[in-house]
């Protein structure tokens, strides 16, 4: 079932070609790169649909992660130690060899967690928008998403058709 | 050989989707069994929460039990399952699209089951709650980070958590796609679970760095995990365990098992969602290859585990292998492992026609955990049992005790419950990879032949 909304429109797509084709329509009726996507239901090589490419920052949260466990890891090996120092086995209260092994755990733990925290905001979700989207895209079919119509509905519907949609989504009552 | 069909999208939703939207009758009879067997575990450790450590076979100096052997066992199995979904992401294998996420729900329901081992084991599992809080709230006594036995937990944690995070960042996609096919409120769960994933271009770009980001952070994690474990023992000043060998011994050993463990789980998962167009025996063929090298590294450790053990001519070291090589029970146990271990699925595997035949793989991967089980078995119980020069300490063998073998049983059918309740929640096959293989599939005409081939980005 399709959701219908003014602000953006969805079309539906039958090869990646015709995507293609799409998006250099809508770049021709003066849509920029940011107000186009397109959606797939598996990853294609980048630049395939001739699409901008996408920046983001997601190598940098593991090693925030990495720093934030490491952290906990001294506070937890150190505070837990100084609290109570007892010597046992002839040990030294703050003994690095054995530290290293919490540390380690707590640095890879905060990078991993840090990492999939990172990949969730970088992916913009969770989505909560209403934009257009169809089922049949996670059936094999493709749409491309054009946002920030203002007043401009009527040509992006006009593209999407010409470049060989057999379906737009989300397209004001009156056509 | 063409062995890649090619198939439609639509027809892979179909095939890998099916399970966990509709409900065959099996699948409740499936759940009875294990659930009746998961039970009659739970029942057993209720008798030994209420009358107690007595219950097992323990003696005054095996106070370790079969218990922590299969701690040592789950945490083992869990560990090819990461280990083969993350090196195989890293290395581009094409093959490992249909293998990755049973791989991967393998580790996190046999590392969740290996954790409640040492729980069990303690008895009185509400005093374990020391492990993680003071022992005296008022003179703030933590748990000492100089112990072995406080390294493990969190090495487990750590990679219990890594693993769960691994797996659901994977699924988010299938999530949106089992959204897509479902209704009413089966469609709002997955709809919450997979936070609106649609497919852009930037997610779908983001998912597959996430995959190489996040199997080359939890490699690291896979081979200090098992490191970890064997430091419960090999830090003990104990004949038969203070070895330096211990880590890679037992790393190479969860490997052993846990390769194995992942066939026995594509055989059955192939076999009852019927998936014999995604897990071929091309996928069987790839994984016997590797098992063979496993198999001749895990032989090679335990002769040196041997070796080292008798070189040193420690009476103590030298008794230890006595137990385990001439005294019965241990003898013949020892026999069994190295056959079912080693002999026999080596050869077999050596042959191309084994590996392809699904039947042998299957048989072959159970004997190997049958001998991963044992070995386990052996390096936990043996060194406790070595009769010391004192004639006070010398006991009879020890002897498991029906609550044991009951509880062990019950892991087994736990492990498989989890297998089975993900199944039927999620796509245990990963739809959107094998979508993507189907994207990047190929045919080269080479000369006379056409061959398959795989067009790759090289990016990252």
């Amino acid at each position: 079932m399709a959701v219908v909304n003014t602000e953006a429109l969805l079309g539906i797509f039958e090869t990646p070609e015709q995507v293609a084709g799409a998006l250099d329509r809508l770049r021709a009726d003066g849509f920029l790169a940011t107000d186009m996507t397109v959606l797939t239901d598996a990853p294609y090589p980048e630049g395939a649909f001739g699409e901008a490419s996408e920046r983001h920052r997601l190598y940098v949260w593991p090693f925030v992660g990495a720093a934030c466990g490491l952290a906990v890891g001294l506070l937890l090996t150190i505070g837990t130690q100084i609290s109570y120092p007892l010597v046992t086995g002839g040990k030294p209260i703050l003994a690095i060899p054995p530290m290293i092994n919490v540390l380690y755990e707590g640095t890879l733990l905060g990078a991993l967690i840090m990492t999939v925290i990172g990949i969730i905001f970088e992916s913009r979700l969770p989505d909560l928008s209403a934009a257009p989207y169809d089922p049949r895209i996670s059936q094999g079919y493709f749409g491309v998403l054009v946002f920030r119509l203002a007043g401009r509905a009527d040509m992006a519907q006009r593209a999407l058709r010409r470049a060989g949609a057999i379906d737009v989504v989300g397209t004001l009552p009156s056509g | 050989m063409q062995e890649r069909a090619a198939l439609s999208p639509a027809q892979i939703n179909g095939d890998l989707l099916h399970f966990a939207l509709k409900t065959p009758r099996q699948f409740w009879i499936a759940l009875g069994v294990l659930g009746a067997i998961v039970l009659a575990g739970v029942v057993s450790e209720g008798f030994i929460v209420v009358l107690g450590l007595q219950l097992l076979g323990l003696t005054n100096t095996v106070y370790w039990s079969v218990f922590i052997a299969n701690f040592v066992f789950w945490v083992g199995i869990s560990h090819a399952g990461v280990m083969i979904s993350a090196i195989l992401r890293l290395v581009y294998a094409e093959w490992r699209r249909p293998i990755t996420r049973c791989a991967e729900v393998l580790t996190i329901f046999a590392l969740a089951t290996a954790g409640l081992f040492p729980l069990i084991h303690t008895g009185r599992v509400w005093r374990t709650i020391y492990w993680v809080f003071p022992y005296d709230f008022t003179r703030n006594v933590w748990p000492d980070v100089r112990s072995a036995l406080i390294w493990d937990p969190s090495a487990i944690v750590t990679y219990l958590i890594g693993t769960i995070l691994f797996v659901y960042s994977d699924l988010l996609p299938d999530l949106a796609n089992a959204r897509d096919r479902s209704a009413g409120f089966r469609r709002r769960v997955y709809a919450v679970l997979s936070l609106g994933f649609r497919g852009t271009v930037r997610q779908w770009r983001l998912q597959t760095i996430a995959g190489i980001l996040l199997a080359s952070l939890i490699l690291p994690v896979f081979v200090s995990v098992h490191s970890i474990v064997s430091w419960d023992f090999s830090m003990a000043i104990l004949p038969g365990w203070h070895s330096t060998i211990f880590a890679p011994y037992f790393v190479i050993g969860a490997i052993h098992s846990g390769v194995a463990g992942v066939v026995t789980v594509m055989v059955l998962v192939r076999r009852f969602l019927r998936l014999e167009d995604y897990i071929r025996p091309e996928h069987f063929d790839a994984v016997g290859r590797l098992q063979v090298v496993v198999a001749a590294s895990w032989l090679f450790f335990f002769l040196m585990d041997f070796y080292f053990g008798i070189f040193s001519r420690e009476a103590a070291e030298i008794e230890v292998w006595n137990l385990r090589l001439f005294t019965p029970p241990y003898s013949a146990l020892l026999l069994v492992m190295i056959i079912t271990g080693y002999l026999i699925p080596v050869p077999l595997w050596l042959f191309r026609r084994c590996r392809r035949s699904v039947r042998i793989m299957f048989w072959t991967s159970l004997a190997v955990n049958v001998a991963l089980w044992i070995e386990r078995y052996m390096l936990v119980i043996t060194p406790l049992s070595y009769k010391e020069p004192f004639t006070f300490t010398w006991v009879t063998a020890y002897k498991p005790q029906p609550v044991e073998y009951i509880i062990t049983a019950a892991a087994v059918a736990l492990v498989l419950l989890g297998l089975l309740v993900f199944a039927k929640l999620f796509p245990i096959v990963p739809v959107w990879a094998v979508k993507e293989g189907q994207v990047l599939r190929r045919e080269v005409r080479i000369g006379r032949v056409t061959v398959p081939a795989v067009a790759r980005e090289k990016k990252y």
